[in-house]
């Protein structure tokens, strides 16, 4: 449990619903499609819906209105309704990166009320660290990649 | 340009440095690079504000700078709330057409209901 080093980075969120453990994690994992931010996207057309394997292994992509499918990563963990761990693997250059693996934890308790609380951490973002290249800025705005490029030219030469 | 072989070094001065502070003799010593070469690749990642260089004595400790991850945390942070946002709008939705006046339908799993 304890991996943690001092140099882990995780971004943690939490939000309350008003469904049990069990719907909340089928909309979560089924129906992704439907909350997922629009923008969000790394293939050649808007997203039409983006697919998460219901087992460990499984892959983790979005189709696009095109057909195209692009990979955005695995299912770690697949213990519904409690737990689901998702593997993202979306590097700085916004391309998969099979050598690239950053984890999305999430959690479903129960509430007293009978919604549920789901707690999500995504962990070991120092791993874009490996990226250093195309990191800086690389998360600022769409066309931060770009400057970020220029810029390590710069410092490299 | 970018110099492939340098990013690859890079990379793996890096993955080094994430289990700890390290010196530049330790990094040579560790890896397949030359002293001066560990010391120019930590030039250019300091510089990116992605190591911070700690004097002690006369050693010289390598460290990552997590600061240098700000605008990723940022980015993860505000992409989650946007998204978990989405998330619990559309649970609410959807418990309000699931429940009905009873609001105790909830281990009965409900097949999608798109109209009504």
């Amino acid at each position: 449990m304890s991996t943690e080093s001092s140099t882990e980075i995780v971004v943690e969120r939490a939000a309350s619903v008003p469904l049990a453990p069990e719907e909340a994690f089928v909309l979560f994992t089924e129906r992704m499609t439907e909350w997922w931010p629009k923008e969000h996207s790394i293939g050649s057309s808007p997203f039409a819906q983006i697919v998460v394997e219901p087992h460990a292994g499984g892959r983790w992509f979005e189709r696009g209105e095109d057909g195209n499918e692009c990979q955005w990563g695995r299912v770690g963990r697949w213990e519904p309704p409690g737990e689901l761990v998702l593997l993202w693997q979306i590097g700085a250059n916004w391309a998969f990166d099979p050598d690239l693996e950053t984890e999305v934890e999430i959690s479903f308790t129960p509430s007293a009320t009978g919604g549920t609380r789901i707690e999500l951490r995504h962990r070991h973002l120092e791993r874009y660290g490996d990226q250093a290249d195309a990191m800086r800025g690389a998360f600022d705005s769409p066309e931060g990649w770009t400057a970020t490029l220029t810029r390590f030219v710069d410092h490299a030469s | 340009m970018l110099d492939a072989l340098g990013d690859a070094r890079r990379r793996s001065i890096l993955e080094r440095l994430l289990e700890g502070p390290l010196a530049v003799g330790v990094l040579a010593q560790q890896l397949p690079i030359s002293r001066p070469a560990v010391s120019q690749h930590l030039r250019v990642l300091k510089e990116a504000e992605l190591v911070i260089e700690a004097v002690a004595g006369t050693r010289h400790l390598y460290r990552i700078n997590p600061r240098g991850f700000e605008a990723v945390r940022g980015y993860f942070d505000r992409f989650w709330t946007t998204a978990l946002d989405n998330f619990a709008a559309l649970a609410v939705v959807e418990a309000a057409t699931d429940n009905g006046p009873d609001g105790e339908s909830g281990a009965e799993r409900e097949e999608r209901r798109d109209e009504h």
